[in-house]
Order: C-alpha cells, then sequence, then structure tokens
C-alpha cells in the first residue's frame, strides 16, 4: 500500500467516513434536525464528486495489486451515480417529510448503497465485486422494508431478500468455477490465464451462473420476477432510488466480469448468445406483460425489464461500441425514471400515492406543467425522437447491426413500437380524461422538488438534442 | 484418498439441495433462509477446495469474506422476517401474495 493507493480510493474513503459521521448525527441530534440530514447528505455527495473528479486526474491506475481500478469507465459511472443518488434526496425529501418515514436511515442507507455502487465499478478483482454487490443489495433490502408497519413493502422486501440472496448465491458458485478453472480471482488475470486454461469447460459452466446473477441485478426475464413486486410495494421513494443508481451500478459490474479485454472476455462466443436470449425475453416480456398493469410504478417497473433487454443488447455487441453504447443506455435509462418517478412523487400526498395510471386523470387540466413533464419523460421512455431515449436505443440497435446481429435489432425495434403502447396510454390518460371531481390531484409546493423535476425532465430534451459530448465520454470511458 | 473432484461434487450437491430447498418448499421462510444458507456454503466449499489445490490463498481469503457477508445478510433476512411476521402473524410463503399482476 503506498500514498498513491489511498489518493486513488479517497472518494471511496471519504464517503465511508461522512457516512459514520451522518449516522452518528443522525442518532443523537434528534428529530429536530432531520432537514439537517438532507443537506449534509448533499453536502457529502457534492464533495464525493469533487474527490472523483480529482481522483480521475491521477488515473487512469490502478490501486492495491489490482484489487481496484480507477479509469475513465469508474469515473464516468461514479459521476453519474451521484448525481442519481442526490436526484434520488431531492425528489424524496417531502415524500419521507409527509409519511414520516425515517430520513435518516433512508439518507445513510442510500448513501451505504452509493458506496457499494462505487466500489463495484472500480472493483478488478472478484472479491471486490462480491463485496460491492452485496453492500449495495444489503442497502437496498434495508431500504425497501423501510416503511415498517407496511405489510406489502415488507412482503416485497422479503421476496427481494429471497431472490436477491439466492442471485448471490449463483454469482458466487460461477465466481467458485471460474476460480477454479483459473486459479486466481483477479479480473486482468482471468482474463489471462483463462484462454490457455485445461479446464476451459469448467469455466464456461461458471460463466451460466455469473450471467445468471448479472442478470438478475439488472432484472432482465426471466431473472425478473423480484422486480415489479419491489416497484409496486415499496415506498416510491425508494422505488425511485431502486430504479436509479444500481441500474449504473449493474452495467459496470457486467462490463468488469465480461468485457473490458480483462475477465471473461475469452469466453465471448458462449457469454454472447446467453445474453442474447436474456436480451430477447427481456423485451418480450417488457413489451407485452406491461401492457395489462393498470398500476403506473409496476407498468414502469415492467418497463424497465424491457429496457434492461436493450441494454444487453449492446453489451450482446461485444464491440467497444456496442459497450459504450450500453453505458449511455443506462445514463439515459436513469435519467428518463428520474423524471417519471419524480413526477409520481410530485403528486403524492398523504393518503394518495398518484401510483395507478387513473390517478393522473386530467392531469394536464390541474397542472399543465407536470403533465408536461411526465409527457416528455414517457416520450423519451418510447424512444421518440429527438429525445435522449432515442438515441440511447438508436445506438444499441446500430452496435447490434454493426456486429451482424440483425435479427436482434429487429426484435428490438418490434419491442419498442409495440411498447410505444403503454407509454401512450399514460399522456392520453393525462390529456385527454377528464379529471376526477374531488380535487385529489395536486402539484407539491416544495419548490426545490419542482425546480429539480423541470430540469430532470428538460435536460431529456437537451440531451436528445445534443447527445455528442456524452457519447464520446462514453466511447472514451471504454476505450480507455 | 480423496480427490478435488470429491470436494467438487460435495459442493455442487449441497448446492442443489439448497436450490431444491428454495424452489419445492412452500411452507416456510426460516427454510428458505437456511436453503439460502446452505447455498453459500456450497461455495465455500468449492472455493476451499480450488484454493488447497492451486496451493493458492486467495480462495481462502474470499471464503473469510463470504461468511461475514452471509452473517451479515441472515441479520437482514431475519429482520425483515420478523417484520412481516409483525404485519401479518404468518410465514407462510404461499400467504405472501399480495402483489401480483
Amino acid at each position: 500500500m503506498s500514498w498513491n493507493d489511498l489518493i486513488n480510493v479517497l472518494p471511496e474513503l471519504y464517503l465511508t467516513g461522512s457516512i459514520c459521521v451522518l449516522l452518528l448525527f443522525d442518532a443523537f441530534a434528534g428529530a429536530r434536525y432531520r432537514n439537517a440530514m438532507h443537506w449534509l447528505s448533499m453536502l457529502v455527495l457534492i464533495v464525493t464528486a469533487l474527490l472523483v473528479v480529482a481522483a480521475q486526474r491521477v488515473g487512469p491506475a490502478t490501486a492495491f495489486s489490482g484489487m481496484y481500478i480507477n479509469d475513465a469507465l469508474a469515473g464516468l459511472l461514479k459521476l453519474f451515480s451521484i448525481l442519481a443518488v442526490a436526484l434520488v434526496f431531492v425528489f424524496a425529501s417531502p415524500y419521507l417529510r409527509m409519511r414520516k418515514l425515517a430520513a435518516g436511515e433512508f439518507h445513510t442507507l442510500a448513501l451505504f448503497a452509493l458506496l457499494g455502487i462505487m466500489m463495484l465499478v472500480s472493483a478488478g478483482n472478484l472479491v471486490m465485486i462480491y463485496l460491492g454487490l452485496e453492500m449495495l443489495t444489503l442497502s437496498s433490502y434495508a431500504l425497501v422494508a423501510l416503511d415498517r408497519d407496511s405489510p406489502r413493502a415488507t412482503e416485497a422486501a422479503m421476496k427481494y431478500f429471497v431472490l436477491g440472496a439466492m442471485a448471490s448465491g449463483l454469482l458466487l458458485y460461477g465466481m467458485s468455477m471460474i476460480y477454479g478453472a483459473t486459479g486466481t480471482l483477479s479480473l486482468a488475470g482471468i482474463g489471462a490465464t483463462l484462454p490457455m486454461s485445461p479446464h476451459y469447460m469448467l469455466a464456461v459452466f461458471g460463466v451460466v451462473f455469473v450471467l445468471a446473477g448479472i442478470a438478475f441485478k439488472f432484472g432482465a426475464a426471466p431473472f425478473h420476477m423480484w422486480l415489479p413486486d419491489v416497484y409496486e410495494g415499496s415506498p416510491t421513494a425508494v422505488t425511485l432510488f431502486v430504479a436509479s443508481a444500481p441500474k449504473l451500478a449493474a452495467v459496470g459490474m457486467a462490463l468488469r466480469l465480461l468485457d473490458l479485454g480483462g475477465g471473461l472476455h475469452p469466453l465471448f462466443p458462449y457469454w454472447q448468445d446467453m445474453l442474447a436470449v436474456l436480451a430477447v425475453a427481456s423485451l418480450a416480456i417488457g413489451s407485452l406483460v406491461a401492457i395489462v398493469q393498470s398500476n403506473l410504478k409496476r407498468m414502469l417497473a415492467y418497463s424497465t425489464i424491457g429496457h434492461m433487454g436493450y441494454l444487453l443488447i449492446g453489451l450482446c455487441a461485444g464491440t467497444s461500441f456496442g459497450a459504450a453504447a450500453s453505458v449511455f443506455y443506462a445514463i439515459a435509462y436513469v435519467l428518463m425514471s428520474t423524471a417519471a418517478f419524480g413526477v409520481i412523487l410530485a403528486l403524492a400526498r398523504t393518503g394518495f400515492e398518484a401510483d395507478q395510471i387513473e390517478d393522473l386523470r386530467g392531469l394536464n387540466q390541474r397542472s399543465p406543467w407536470l403533465a408536461g413533464l411526465m409527457a416528455l419523460a414517457m416520450f423519451s421512455l418510447a424512444g421518440v425522437p429527438p429525445l435522449f431515449g432515442f438515441w440511447a436505443k438508436l445506438l444499441v440497435l446500430q452496435a447490434a447491426i454493426q456486429a451482424n446481429l440483425l435479427w436482434l435489432a429487429i426484435v428490438g425495434a418490434v419491442a419498442a413500437i409495440i411498447s410505444l403502447f403503454y407509454y401512450l396510454r399514460v399522456v392520453k390518460v393525462m390529456y385527454f380524461d377528464s379529471p376526477a371531481e374531488d380535487r385529489t390531484l395536486i402539484a407539491t409546493s416544495d419548490a426545490s422538488l419542482r425546480w429539480v423535476l423541470s430540469l430532470n425532465a428538460l435536460a431529456l430534451l437537451a440531451l436528445g438534442v445534443f447527445q455528442g459530448p456524452l457519447l464520446d465520454w462514453c466511447l472514451r470511458g471504454i476505450t480507455g | 484418498m480423496i480427490s478435488l473432484a470429491h470436494f467438487i461434487v460435495l459442493g455442487a450437491v449441497l448446492f442443489c439441495i439448497a436450490v431444491a430447498g428454495i424452489f419445492i418448499n412452500r411452507k416456510n421462510v426460516i427454510v428458505l433462509l437456511m436453503a439460502i444458507e446452505l447455498m453459500l456454503l456450497a461455495v465455500n466449499t468449492n472455493f476451499i477446495a480450488f484454493s488447497r489445490f492451486f496451493g493458492d490463498v486467495s480462495g481462502q481469503v474470499f471464503v473469510f469474506f463470504i461468511l461475514t457477508v452471509a452473517a451479515a445478510e441472515s441479520a437482514i433476512g431475519l429482520a425483515i422476517l420478523t417484520l412481516l411476521f409483525r404485519n401479518r402473524r404468518t410465514i407462510n410463503v404461499a400467504e405472501f401474495d399480495d402483489l401480483r399482476g
């Protein structure tokens, strides 16, 4: 260990220390300082982001004998994860206050999950991947169960826990096979020894299990069973979190394990086919089952499954352009889902969750601005040009065609057309149905939520028109 | 003579029992938690066998991490189970069907 190692991991070190301080603060300060918790967490996020930028200047480098990788991809994913968590904090704070949910626990658990994400996307070793992943998922289980007295939330937490723990078990079993085939836990070492390993088939066997674990973290079919239940059952503030930053972690984990020259990249022909199957299954389930949902959160959950299908198409291509396209897709997805769930949070009040599609009836007459933002999010999710979501879809399909996977691109395009139906239904309900008489739809008066939500939704338009710099950044992240 | 293959088969058998325990069990959440622990132990057996075979310590170090995380994991699992029992007065898996569609 040297000073240089410590400088590379400084963002994580700082975050760990601050979370401990925040925990103590929350335990001793009492309810009077609940708002302080919010602002202190935001401050921690800003400083962490600055440290990530500073650590980027010493990179690209590896620290702790290759355990930790500080490269452009890690920096990119970390910065967007921090942004996503900051958006979650801003959108969630009025909701938590109204429902008297434990704001201190929410903030510390989300920050712990962020720490897990940052470790995961910087992992250079199977141990680091496992530890980062568990840090993220254990915090998420606790977050889902945050509303302790709600039977639905606890049921969702239990389902998430059982399936998540099983997925970790599958992932670990696969890792043990890969260790057995190569005799090393370092991803670079695995990539180097795998081609001449005498136990090649053992590694192929391990890849199946590793992919099952990855697919679970993405929420890709057929490992998607937890996702609709967790989205529907947990408090909307937590759903917003689960739907945002962890997807960036999943794409980081998949790239570290499968791609980027190291890891399991020598087994590309094997995992490409398996990923293609996962992608097609996710696209089918995501676009078809979402049509029959009446709960908006559950519909968005199925739409997530579909989006993960597109993301996997990018990974399937196996080229650096495909990898960059899936990173781009993950970023686009995160910004779109924060906008969509942000609108739900802006409408939710005590005793009214605004989580049924019917609840949005006539939103345009009650609050044209919020209806406009929601329409923007829905069009972007559906992939209507020139919004952000359109470019994300276009890039992954382009990557698939370049990699001679034309059939996969066609499946993706068909799924996009089918899914247009349920996104447009939300828009139709908002604009063409008459609102309920009893004035249940009232937009939030929280100024920071309104402003940040507007910026978030308008960013979908702005990044759609000026998508070039972000795409360059993603490509730089992949090629180093 | 017990060879590496014996340990790998033991690990695979333990793993299969764990997976069967998760999927067949329709009665009790605590059995699910036990099956999950068994799954992690199967993985540990594998890692230790390979580690001994290669004469490489890193596999055994990984096992220590897995054991620690498994402890944290079951702590969270049992906490969620307690909440669930308080809200529902049952731990029967088949009765957790509020969320579907």
